[in-house]
């Protein structure tokens, strides 16, 4: 009776939860490796930098109430931002620039991710400065256009210079070097042989942590408060003194900045950007795991991101074998099946909990 | 000898060919609750509009405290002291009552982005005084123990007392009710006009927008009545009850014969 009591007492469940999730962290890419091979904790690792990228979101979207359906440009500037600054191509590009790095150009990650965060959150001011007196649909229509805008410039800066290489993208971008480890290939620890997939799973995992940290000291702060109070009534904000634009440059640029070191990592870990990564699609997809989880609501949008980055993953894995196992054949193309679970499941969900899957405190009181 | 807190001279205010207001005047003293009246559609509401920022005049001064100040933007307004509830009540929905007051202490305190994340001592010291001087304030208005009560599940007449909370606490010199009456029953009222004496008992000047006559001129030093844009009259409430325009601007013409 009395354990049960202290099990209901808020702070406890939250320290609990707390170390639950910690412990799933640590040990969930053993897992997944063990029942799916490197190939799964691939997808945990796409997992994380889309949470990285929806905590981001989730900043402009959740908590200032701004809907930015042209997130993914920045994602898109810190990973073209990293494969340039640690890629042979500019230096291929520029001979003059080769003769002064004879051993070429290799960007120390700790001077890419501040740089991608910086710059992102330029990119995320420059973006927000002329729409700050758009509101709801009207903003929602800019942001995408941006979104496409940067996605097309980076398609088309091959020419007269080319600095992008246009859609045949950037190629042979180093992987992360850490304290001299190097992330890219299978290193021994205490006798143990640890995949790439797995180190870079720990280093997206503390970083995604710490974003998740500073998602939450915010949301509890001054500034986190005047954003929500923005979203929830932007006039009556005003007339309390809250210098809306201001606090809407900050969530803008705050937002991307997160956006920019998901890219950055995104761009090391896969030693290749091209534009085709950062279509409207992913857009969508971030803003659908900030809203299926529940805006605004740190552990909703965690469970939104592990969501929708498993599940299509794993019904791609899993819907062929099922056919085969009900029907004896496979009728349907397996990733058909997974569209349309996909979207049944979207439109399930603002269905039957159009707050979202976790969303923030509801009181049912009286 | 009290000064002038807050001056208004001359106010106009056109939209396209309507005259909404034609040089207004108005002059507030700390500590005292000023009506202003008049028949739907005077003006009452522009008028208000135009002193917090909402929209701007075409002529006109304003000074509060004999600092001159330009409602050019709403938030600067509510900087320089002056903070005003809203006709139909708007609270943050979805935060909390406590949370409610505590953007109104936005203004005047200081934590930015590296405090939130870092959470220094001075910050910590900061917001812990934010969150006392919050809940004072609801206390002060009467719903300290709603405090962690989402805003859009409290009754009416605790949103109007968390909306005045609010307002309070920008630290206002002014504070400027629309209506902060409407919609109450009786008892409400009554404990309404207990908090706003309470708040001009603490040196703050009321400015009120009210149709509720009673309330009017039972808390009101002076009245200030507006009719198609213009004062029609002013002064005390005996004075402005037996004004022969007062009383056709509401009655229509002869009403008084």
């Amino acid at each position: 009776m009395s354990l049960a009591i202290a099990f209901t007492e808020p702070a406890t469940r939250a320290r609990l939860g707390v170390l639950l999730f910690a412990m799933a962290v640590l040990i969930a890419p053993w897992i997944a490796g063990h029942a799916g091979g490197n190939a799964w904790v691939r997808m945990l690792d796409f997992a994380l930098l889309y949470l990285m990228l929806a905590l981001g979101l989730n900043i402009v979207v959740g908590y200032a109430g701004l809907l930015d359906l042209g997130f993914i440009a920045f994602y898109a500037l810190g990973a073209y931002l990293a494969a340039l600054l640690a890629s042979p191509h500019l230096l291929t590009q520029f001979p003059a620039l080769a003769a002064l790095l004879p051993d070429g150009l290799h960007t120390s990650i700790w001077l890419v991710v501040p740089l991608a965060a910086l710059l992102a959150a330029g990119l995320g001011m420059l973006l927000g400065a002329p729409t700050l007196r758009l509101r709801g649909d009207y903003l929602a229509i800019v942001t995408l256009g941006f979104g496409e805008i940067i996605r097309i410039v980076m398609r088309n800066l091959d020419r007269p210079v080319n600095i992008t290489n246009g859609s045949k993208g950037i190629a042979s971008v180093d992987p992360v070097h850490l304290f001299g480890v190097n992330l890219g290939r299978t290193q021994e620890l205490f006798g143990f042989k640890v995949a790439s997939v797995y180190l870079y799973y720990y280093l997206f995992a503390v970083l995604a942590v710490l974003i998740l940290l500073a998602c939450l000291r915010l949301q509890q702060s001054r500034i986190g408060r005047a954003w929500m109070a923005i979203r929830d009534d932007e006039d009556a904000a005003e007339a309390m003194g809250l210098d809306t634009r201001k606090l809407k440059l900050l969530a803008f640029a705050i937002g991307a900045s997160f956006g920019g070191v998901a890219g950055a990592m995104f761009a090391s870990f896969q030693g290749f950007v091209s534009p085709e990564s950062f279509t409207l699609n992913e857009s969508i997809a971030v803003l659908a795991m900030v809203v299926l989880g529940g805006m605004g609501h740190i552990p909703g949008v965690v469970l939104g991101c592990l969501l929708l980055a498993a599940l299509p993953e794993v019904l791609r894995a899993s819907m062929g074998s099922l056919q085969q196992w009900l029907f004896g054949q496979v009728l349907v193309d397996p990733e058909i099946v997974r569209q349309l679970f996909y979207g049944l499941a979207l439109i399930l969900v603002m269905l039957y909990r159009p707050a979202g899957l976790w969303p923030t405190r509801q009181e049912n009181l009286r | 000898m009290n000064g002038q807190l807050l001056k208004v001279e001359g106010v106009s205010k056109r939209f396209g060919g309507v005259h909404a207001l034609e040089n207004v005047s108005l002059y507030l003293e700390p500590g005292e609750v000023h009506g202003l009246i008049g028949p739907n559609g005077a003006g009452k509401t522009t008028f208000f509009n135009v002193m917090t920022g909402l929209y701007r005049a075409d002529t006109g001064q304003f000074s509060l405290d004999d600092q001159p100040y330009r409602p050019d933007a709403v938030h600067r307004v509510a900087q320089a002291g002056i903070a005003r509830t809203f006709q139909n009540i708007r609270l943050f929905a979805s935060m909390t009552a406590l949370e409610n007051v505590m953007v109104g202490r936005h203004i005047r305190t200081e934590n930015g982005i590296w405090a939130a994340l870092t959470r220094h001592r001075r910050a910590r010291k900061e917001e812990a005084r934010t969150r006392d001087m919050a809940l004072q304030l609801l206390e002060y208005v009467g719903i300290g123990e709603l405090a962690e009560r989402r805003a859009d599940t409290l009754s009416y007449g605790h949103q109007r007392r968390l909306e005045i909370a609010r307002a309070l606490a920008t630290e206002p010199r002014v504070l400027a009710l629309d209506e902060p009456a409407a919609g109450m029953n009786a008892v409400e009222k009554q404990q309404l006009r207990e908090l706003l004496d309470r708040i001009r008992g603490d040196g703050r000047a009321l400015l009120l927008i009210e149709h509720d006559v009673k309330l009017v001129m039972g808390l009101c030093d002076r009245i200030t009545v507006l009719d198609h844009g213009q004062v029609i009259a002013r002064g005390t409430p005996q004075q402005v009850r037996q004004d022969r325009a007062v009383i056709e601007a509401y009655l229509g013409a002869g009403a008084h014969d």
